[in-house]
């Protein structure tokens, strides 16, 4: 394995929102699936919980990720993927619009949060990740499926 | 009474009581201050007592009582954990699961003492500080022998003047008298009607002369599971054998020829067969030519077999979301585009769809059990108990056939012994103290499961004493858990809520039955963890009640099916009063509260698309209107939908941790299509 030489190095998978790049470790991810279903709309719920869907007999909640970030509602096409994670036993499904590919990062290629600031999804992000001059935005999951009170 | 079929439910109960054991123990020789621990080995240790004891496994009962003293003293701090005491710990372990695996291979828990045992238990007690070694208590616990006797074969048969020359007379014609003996299986429900056939079939080929059990008691069920007739016959042996062994729920037949010819006394001779004999009959009749106590060994393995298998839950869950998933195809093949939709195709879609159905029924079925299955066990619980503290009580059982699913029936044996318990022990008053009070000597339990709603409601109702609360006010002042002014403003509900809480028992003496205290907070702890919630009312002098009350999270429901614009949803239908039609006119004002009039009351009504926020369209525009009256108590509510679908069986599935908080929704279903619905939540909404 070629990770095996940097100690540090982890597995990240790419997605696009807009025109951004966003990064989430890859052992969080249980499966990536089309959006070929129905969400059904839950009531009561912030505008970034599109619903719930049903994987194999699981009932998951989707989220959209551009509307948590502030971005335009998604607009669903052949590219738009739900990448299922899985934080703390807890299954969700977050929409995205597309999924790119799987980058390694160690710590030379990793900024942590603290240098970092005046960004925009700051309270979600773990760090940034710049493989070959590219900006990645590492998402810190835990606090992205942290129920929020704060939403109405 | 058989205690046979419950006898797999212990098996495997006392493997994951002793498997949990073990760990616990493992854990606390590792952290030997780890009071959970201790806890949990307290709670396996007093409900392997309960369970052994119910199914008259006196001795592990006893060892497992004396493990129960040595660590009721260490939760109290007089003895310490070291680690020759957790030594001894595990050796009382390890004779556990001998009891078990002897239990697993003959049915019976076998002849070994643990007395060396619980001498070095009670020992550990002396040698501390408090000894109270409760020496006349474990003399309770270590009653009669284990049933064994059940198990031997009903041995040689006396036979009278008369018998013995209908065997001569007999053998002079040239038949020959035989011994049989039938073994039925464990699991025969109809012994009597079993041992009628066998009757009559032998009777087709031989002439019955006598049975032991008589022929009476046979029809009567007054016999374990096998009985021994001799028989005169001309037929072969193994014609009889075969024909004996092709009838259902026969376990094994034993045959002996008798020797014929000894006037002095016509016996059973095995051992005197000539060797000819023998040959004819292969197999099984040498085991019972062998002495006797020899003979059951072999065949009481055969009976470990029973109808049912023990599947692991997490297997269930798999089935069933492989048959959703199945379901969703089928549903996507009926839909595909381009397809010639031949008589054939149609057919065989018909034919897919009606398999599917059933089989998903099939698969949700077998995840749902009635009650019955765990209350079973309790009668002869209670009349043992209640025996053994010398009262009178009455079990009262009903709703037996409201089922539960699997995982919620699993877990509910405990917390049900432990209320039963406590209900005979605490709640029921001794014969002298209920006459003196003109109660009637006997008292009451109640066992009570219905359905409410989206709940399982279990009562466990005793008509005793009730709780004293101002003994428990009292004890809690006592151990230090308020101080005395914070105690005496407690009202009566805040005080109940302390007998839930670990280590608190208002029992004044220590009995074999309950009162350590760790009744209530293992029942709390366990019906929590399932998602339920428990409630005591009680009432000084007139008993107590206990709701346990149970979420049905897997449970198969009749649900009524509606549109709201676009979207479905689904109404449980034991909520559903009626379904109404109505006009934007029969809707009037109340204090801002829309009403209609229904049979002359008026009832709110909610308008369900505005209220769930549903995108699109609007009531307006409607003359005719769909109203589903719901039933909440005795109040009646309206709710306006667009459009009835029907009616459907669903499964709930839970909406998970993330959406948990959503108030007008309780849970969610997978439909054919494999699209979700919500499930709606009647109460809140009705609110």
């Amino acid at each position: 394995m070629a990770d095996q030489n940097t100690t540090d190095a982890r597995r990240y998978l790419v997605f696009r929102l807009e025109n951004d790049e966003y990064g989430i470790e890859i052992d969080k991810i249980s499966t990536i699936i089309e959006k070929d279903m129905d969400i059904t709309r839950v009531p009561k719920q912030p505008a970034f919980v599109k619903g719930v869907i049903n994987l194999r007999g699981e009932i998951i909640p989707v989220l959209s990720l551009r509307l948590k970030f502030g971005l335009d509602d998604d607009v669903y096409n052949e590219d738009t993927r739900i990448i299922i994670i899985k934080v703390d036993d807890l299954s969700i499904g977050l929409i995205v619009d597309s999924v790119a590919e799987v980058v390694l990062l160690d710590d030379e290629t990793t900024e942590s949060v603290s240098n970092i600031a005046g960004e925009r999804p700051l309270e979600y992000l773990k760090g940034v990740g710049k493989p070959d001059g590219r900006i990645i935005t590492l998402l810190d999951l835990e606090k992205i499926v942290m129920p929020e009170e704060a939403a109405t | 009474m058989d205690m046979s079929q419950y006898l797999e439910i212990f098996i495997e109960e006392s493997k994951e009581h002793l498997q949990s054991l073990n760990q616990s123990l493992l854990q606390l020789e590792k952290n030997p201050d780890d009071r959970t621990m201790l806890n949990e080995i307290f709670r396996v240790a007093h409900t392997i007592k309960g369970m052994a004891g119910t199914m008259g496994f006196n001795r592990m009962s006893k060892l497992t009582h004396d493990m129960e003293n040595v660590l009721h003293a260490l939760r109290n701090d007089e003895l310490e954990v070291t680690p020759e005491l957790v030594d001894i710990l595990f050796r009382c372990f390890d004779a556990l699961e001998n009891y078990t695996a002897n239990i697993i291979e003959t049915g019976s828990e076998g002849n070994t003492d643990s007395k060396e045992l619980s001498d070095v238990l009670s020992g550990l007690l002396r040698n501390k500080k408090k000894s109270g070694a409760k020496a006349s208590e474990q003399t309770k616990a270590g009653a009669p022998p284990a049933p064994e006797t059940e198990r031997e074969i009903a041995s040689d048969l006396e036979l009278d003047q008369y018998e013995t020359n209908l065997i001569n007379k007999a053998a002079d014609m040239g038949n020959d008298a035989w011994q049989i003996t039938v073994r039925l299986n464990k699991g025969c429900l109809l012994k009597s009607a079993r041992a009628f056939i066998i009757f009559k079939t032998l009777e087709r080929h031989s002439e019955i002369i006598k049975s032991v059990p008589p022929v009476q008691d046979i029809e009567d069920e007054k016999f374990d599971f096998e009985f021994t007739v001799i028989v005169l016959t001309r037929a072969d042996a193994e014609v009889i054998r075969k024909d004996l062994n092709s009838i259902a729920e026969v376990d094994d037949v034993i045959m002996k020829l008798i020797k014929e010819r000894n006037k002095a006394a016509v016996g059973v001779q095995a051992e005197e067969m000539p060797a000819a004999d023998q040959l004819q009959i292969p197999a099984d009749i040498r085991q019972a030519a062998a002495p006797g106590q020899d003979g059951p060994e072999p065949v009481t393995k055969k009976t470990k077999t029973g109808k049912t298998v023990r599947v692991d839950i997490d297997r269930l869950d798999v089935l069933l979301n492989l048959v959703s998933e199945l379901i969703i195809q089928k549903t996507r093949l009926e839909g595909l585009e381009g397809i010639e939709r031949t008589q054939q195709y149609v057919e065989a879609i018909e034919y897919l769809e009606r398999i599917t159905t059933s089989l998903h029924d099939a698969v949700m079925k077998v995840r749902m059990v009635p009650v019955e299955t765990v209350f079973n066990r309790f009668p002869r619980m209670i009349r043992d108990v209640s025996r053994e503290l010398g009262k009178e009580v009455e079990l009262e059982m009903s709703g037996v056939d409201t089922e539960l699913d699997r995982t919620v029936i699993d877990e509910i044996g405990d917390p049900l012994i432990h209320l039963l318990r406590n209900a005979c022990d605490h709640g029921i008053e001794s014969k002298e103290e209920r006459r003196k009070l003109g109660k009637p000597e006997s008292g009451k339990i109640e066992l009570k499961a219905y359905q409410d709603g989206n709940n399982v409601v279990i009562e466990v109702g005793d008509d005793g004493q009730g709780i004293d609360v101002e003994k428990v006010r009292k004890k809690i002042v006592e151990r230090g858990l308020v101080s005395k002014d914070a105690a005496a403003n407690l009202s009566k509900k805040d005080l109940i809520e302390y007998l839930f809480r670990p280590s608190f028992s208002t029992a004044e003496k220590v009995t074999d039955i309950s009162g350590r205290g760790v009744g209530l907070d293992v029942v709390k702890t366990k019906i929590e963890t399932l998602g339920g919630t428990v409630e005591v009312e009680t009432e000084t002098g007139r008993g107590s009640r206990f709701y346990i009350r149970l979420p049905l999270t897997l449970a198969i429901i009749q649900a009524l099916l509606v549109m709201i614009g676009e979207e479905k949803y689904a109404i449980q239908l034991s909520s559903v009063h009626k379904i109404i039609n109505i006009t934007p006119d029969d809707i009037k004002t109340v204090q801002k509260q829309e009403v209609v009039m229904y049979r002359n009351s008026v009832i709110p009504i909610v308008r369900l698309r505005e209220v769930l926020e549903v995108p699109g369209g609007s009531d307006a525009d409607q003359k005719v209107m769909t109203l589903v009256i719901v039933k909440k108590g005795e109040r009646l509510t309206g709710f306006i939908v667009d459009r009835i679908i029907g009616q459907q069986e669903i499964v709930q599935k839970s909406l998970g941790k993330y959406l948990a908080g959503t108030r007008v929704i309780t849970s969610a279903t997978i439909l054919g299509d494999g699209n979700v619905a919500l499930i709606l939540d009647v109460n809140a909404l009705a609110n």
